[in-house]
């Protein structure tokens, strides 16, 4: 970026954002009585539709427990590119309509979308869900996350104790650390259950592309998986053609219950209300929100959708027991002894690696009883 | 129109000669105008049937994409990407081919800067980049071109069948060979050095691109309207087997035409990775050659005209923010809108010449 | 639910069961674009009418909690879309491509605008005919799920091929779209063969979009569709105009796009971005192995303005 025309934007952009910004933006961040009428004005912004039961879907019903709150004014924004468009989205929430707190949802907002703008707008808060903020980034930008892995622990000592033919499934859309870590940590929750249970990977290749992801599940079914789950951003071809072709479904980041009825079994759903009322209260009340958010099923980041009828006791009892394990903080999914499945050891034999380790943010392995690679 | 009733022997004078001779342009002008009044018109209807205010809605297209400085920065730092790719339609086009698939060349380029970006420093690594962005985009056009030649393959359906292939290889390459083992969560190709981004222009606050764009367009201009390649382009165009008989150099221009198409394409893609991105990722991959198609053709095909309908579909896209949050309607109003708007612009050119006020003679008569 | 392990011979049958379950759209889309091609036009607005045929067939669907329907209001979508453009493109001087590109816009936007509040609500399928029976392998079973759109456009391919050969009807179509002059003369007004060739080729388009979200992949989103409508008129050029073709060239596509998610559940996992871009490959690769510069536009309606 060019040193010699960087001044001339930001003495633009303050001065557009001084004339057409609320003025009772600028007052927020400063401390005083006048704070307490000011509304707060939040805009949320959606890399899909918002309603696609799925990743987008989750955020929005967060967006929409925010919107309950007194004083607050919800933005809101679907379909946005990770292009120009986020960074044009952000400002026009900023100039137009005075916000400031903004949670761009999307992983690709990020770099270098936020990292662009937010030391351009120091009065904007901007949280994004994805974590990937570190030390150095701008500090009125921030990041937040759920470990959502254990709830794919969950959702597989369910899908244990469901499938007969010992292969369970799960439909992913790009081999990157979260979505690794959610189909090692499924595998893991079945093989809690049972030793011999192997999972097979497909990648789409793509976050959302319905006819692919359908062929995908077919393909798993034609295999013999009878567990289906998913990591993409709408499970809902996914769990439909699981249930037409006799699958057990778990879901994932919303409830899909009403998708698959009986065969549903349970899912590891984003509990963004708790998250974004907590920030959006912070805010309001002039606490300072850290710059670095982690939180999982105990602090209700993440939550399980009521288990189907279709889970045997066993397997209600097991699942309520793990519950309470992870609940009671310090689980570990990946533990030793463990390889991957080249053979290469992950976990020596007594080292473990908890739900909070950020070593498990940069996973690049598959484990044992995985077939699919990484690449 | 009361044209019969002109006085016989009544000589065309200096003034109605400045008239006529303006009145061809000024139809140019009129008509795409006047269409466009009426898209706004027909929208307004479905608006009205909705329950919603068209002058809410015209209100705030106005607001988000022309009133401001900030409205403008808004809209202009959409449209490089859009004049480019458009220009990848319009060349093409000048010779009679329909290239569809511009998207591939827009994102091999941007995977060839963005991979060139981590062997070069320094503003020679810029040109370096941005050249080979070019010429892989030009490459994979110009293949297109050379094919429906050679081959006799159409280009509308390689073209798209190859805007596919090109975003698999581009898939492939960045979440494979060349992806930063530190882009954990997003594959990317590895971050470029701050040397070599390109940043912004002076005083509007979008990036050089636009600038890059407008020259592209008055370049491209030039060749086919003031050129005698551009002159036997424009007859090849016309008919192509009559400019073989005549012993023109079709399968050159036809190959020289698209490679220059795809290679401004290409340039496209450079400038989303060095100066938006940062680094080659799927973000890349954001439908922009498909509305350069439209671009190109509510242009006419004429350079220099896209240079403002690019500027009137990125105003467009920078107001649908503003019509989502204040009217509470759908993101996919604005694509109504658009649909609607471009179909009576496209409709009006069955105007050109039948509209007696704009044809030399009605003026001269007077 | 018993399954058997059919290990690689998942791949032959995810082929075959692929081929049938992705190809339907692309029968209807090209079908319906190689009418209205045969007439002198081309309207590549069709991406635009299968999403906007997708999504008013699964509303219909469900508010009439009828799959049958849905499909008919699909269709009539999709004969309003194609009478539109159809309208529009007979002024002169108006650009039937253009047009097209501007159709789809407005098709997409039309759908996505009015489709919002039936993206959660779950739509009845259209019924499947099972032709497995006589396997007891469920794997087979669910490969031979023939869903009854698939045999009508089969039977669809060979009524057109009949259509253009030996009736009337076919010959007005035919001779409208390679001589507009030598209509006239024949008595005949093209601008009317060709709205109806066209609306009747829209019909077919909203058809195709039916069956994705009636069918498969069987639900109502803005990304239902991944450009089946535009890679379907490219088939017909592939098909060059002849409907048998179109069907052969839309069930080969749709058993190619089956091979990369097929290919890694057997183990084949590297370079799945590669496999993906199968169908478009193959496709590719046999216009190039079948065109030649003498021979390219054969069978080409001479009144096309794509191939002029």
């Amino acid at each position: 970026m060019s040193n010699l025309t960087r001044p001339n934007r930001r003495r633009f952009l303050g001065t557009a954002s001084a004339a057409l910004g609320a003025a009772a933006t600028g007052s927020l961040w400063q401390p005083g009585a006048a704070r307490a009428a000011t509304p707060l004005t939040v805009g949320f912004i959606y890399v899909g539709p918002k309603d696609d039961f799925g990743y987008n879907q989750s955020h929005a019903e967060g967006a929409a427990a925010v919107k309950s709150m007194e004083g607050v004014t919800v933005l809101e924004e679907e379909n946005v590119p990770e292009s120009q468009d986020v960074q044009n989205t952000m400002l026009s929430m900023i100039n137009f309509d005075g916000a400031s707190l903004l949670f761009p949802t999307s992983f690709g907002y990020f770099n270098p979308h936020i990292l662009e703008l937010a030391p351009k707008n120091p009065e904007v808060r901007f949280e994004h869900c994805g974590g990937l903020w570190s030390e150095g980034n701008p500090t009125n930008a921030g990041s937040y996350f759920g470990y959502i892995g254990m709830g794919q622990y969950l959702n597989g000592i369910a899908a244990g104790h469901a499938t007969k033919s010992k292969k369970i499934g799960f439909v992913a859309a790009k081999p990157i650390p979260q979505v690794l870590n959610n189909i090692n940590s499924f595998l893991l929750g079945a093989r809690a259950v049972d030793p011999g249970i192997t999972c097979q990977v497909i990648f789409t290749g793509e976050w959302s592309l319905a006819v692919k992801e359908a062929e995908a599940t077919n393909a798993l079914a034609d295999q013999g998986c009878d567990v289906i789950t998913c990591h993409v951003d709408g499970p809902k071809v996914v769990c439909e053609t699981a249930v037409s072709r006799g699958a057990f479904v778990c879901g994932y980041h919303a409830d899909q219950s009403p998708l698959a009825g009986d065969k549903y079994l349970t899912g590891a759903e984003w509990n963004w209300a708790a998250v974004y009322t907590d920030m959006v209260r912070k805010t309001i009340a002039g606490e300072a929100i850290p710059n670095f958010v982690r939180g999982g099923l105990a602090d209700g980041f993440i939550k399980m959708s009521p288990l189907g009828p279709a889970n045997s006791d066993a397997a209600r009892k097991q699942f309520e027991a793990v519950k309470a394990e992870i609940m009671a903080g310090g689980f570990a999914a990946i533990k030793g002894p463990l390889k991957d499945n080249k053979g290469n050891v992950i976990a020596a034999d007594g080292q473990a690696f908890v739900e909070t380790d950020v070593a498990l943010e940069s996973m690049g392995y598959l484990v044992e009883g995985v077939l699919g690679s990484t690449s | 129109m009361a044209a019969s009733d002109h006085i016989v022997g009544r000589g065309p004078n200096a003034g109605a000669r400045v008239f006529s001779g303006l009145m061809p342009r000024a139809e140019a002008v009129a008509i795409p105008l006047g269409a466009l009044l009426a898209g706004f018109l027909a929208f307004s209807l479905f608006l009205l049937f909705l329950g919603k205010s068209p002058a809410e809605f015209y209100g705030l297209v106005w607001k988000a994409g022309f009133s401001s400085a900030f409205s403008w920065q808004n809209t202009l730092s959409r449209v490089a990407p859009l004049i480019m790719a458009a220009l990848c339609v319009a060349l093409p086009a000048r010779l009679g081919l329909v290239v569809i698939g511009g998207e591939g060349a827009i994102v091999l380029g941007g995977l060839a800067a963005g991979v060139t970006g981590t062997h070069v420093a320094g503003p020679l690594g810029m040109v370096l980049m941005a050249l080979s962005a070019m010429v892989l985009g030009g490459l994979w056009i110009g293949a297109i071109g050379a094919l429906r030649i050679k081959r006799g393959v159409n280009e509308t359906i390689s073209s798209l069948l190859m805007a596919y292939i090109a975003i698999a290889l581009f898939n492939h390459f960045v979440e494979g060979p060349f992806r930063d083992p530190g882009s954990l969560n997003k594959p990317s190709t590895a971050p470029l050095d701050a040397a070599l981004r390109v940043g912004e222009m002076p005083f509007i606050a979008a990036h050089w691109g636009v600038a890059a764009g407008v020259i592209a367009c008055v370049l491209c201009w030039i060749l086919i309207d003031r050129t005698t390649l551009g002159f036997a382009a424009r007859i090849a165009g016309d008919n192509i087997r009559a400019a073989q008989v005549q012993g023109l150099p079709v399968g050159p221009l036809v190959i020289g035409f698209t490679a220059l198409g795809g290679a401004w394409a290409g340039l496209a893609g450079f400038f989303e990775v060095a100066a938006v991105h940062g680094s080659a990722n799927a973000s890349l991959i954001a439908g922009y050659g498909y509305t350069g198609i439209l671009i190109a053709f509510l242009a006419r095909h004429n350079p220099l005209a896209i240079l403002p309908v690019a500027v009137l579909m990125a105003g467009f896209e920078a107001s649908s923010g503003l019509i989502q949050r204040r009217m509470d309607l759908p993101d996919a109003t604005i694509l109504v809108f658009e649909g609607m708007v471009f179909i009576i612009i496209l409709l009006s050119e069955a105007l050109y010449g039948r509209l007696r006020i704009f044809s030399p003679g009605y003026w001269e008569s007077r | 639910m018993e399954t058997v392990d059919i290990g690689l011979w998942g791949v032959p049958l995810a082929i075959l069961g692929g081929a049938i379950r992705v190809s339907t759209p692309f029968i209807f889309v090209s079908l319906g674009e190689c009418l209205t091609e045969r007439s002198g036009r081309i309207n590549l607005g069709l991406e635009g009418t299968l999403v906007f045929g997708a999504m008013s067939g699964y509303a219909v669907a469900y508010e009439t909690n009828s799959a049958f329907f849905g499909v008919l209001a699909a269709a009539f979508a999709g004969l309003l879309f194609g009478l539109v453009h159809g309208w529009i493109c007979k002024f002169k001087g108006v650009n039937d491509i253009a047009i097209g590109i501007a159709m789809m816009l407005l098709g997409m936007g039309l759908a996505f605008f009015f489709g919002k509040p039936y993206v959660q609500p779950v739509a009845p399928d259209l019924p499947a005919i099972s032709f497995g029976w006589w396997s007891s392998i469920p794997q087979v079973q669910a490969a031979l799920q023939v869903n009854v759109l698939f045999l009508l456009g089969g039977l669809l391919a060979v009524f057109m091929t009949w259509m253009f050969r030996a009736t009337r009807v076919g010959l007005i179509v035919r001779v409208v779209g390679d001589s507009t002059d030598a209509a006239r003369a024949m008595g005949l007004d093209p601008d009317l063969v060709r709205l109806l060739a066209t609306g009747v080729g829209g019909a077919l388009a909203g058809i195709g979009g039916a069956y994705l979200s009636l069918y498969y992949p069987g639900s109502w989103n803005e990304g239902i569709s991944s450009g089946q409508g535009l890679m379907a008129i490219a088939l017909v050029i592939f098909a060059r105009w002849s409907p048998a073709n179109c069907f052969w060239a839309a069930l080969l596509f749709g058993g190619a796009g089956a091979l990369g998610p097929a290919l890694q559940s057997v183990g084949v996992t590297q370079g799945y971005y590669l496999f993906f871009a199968a169908p478009y490959v193959l496709t590719l690769a046999l216009l190039i192995l079948t065109s030649s510069t003498e021979r390219s536009m054969q069978g080409a309606p001479l009144e096309l303005s794509l191939t002029k």
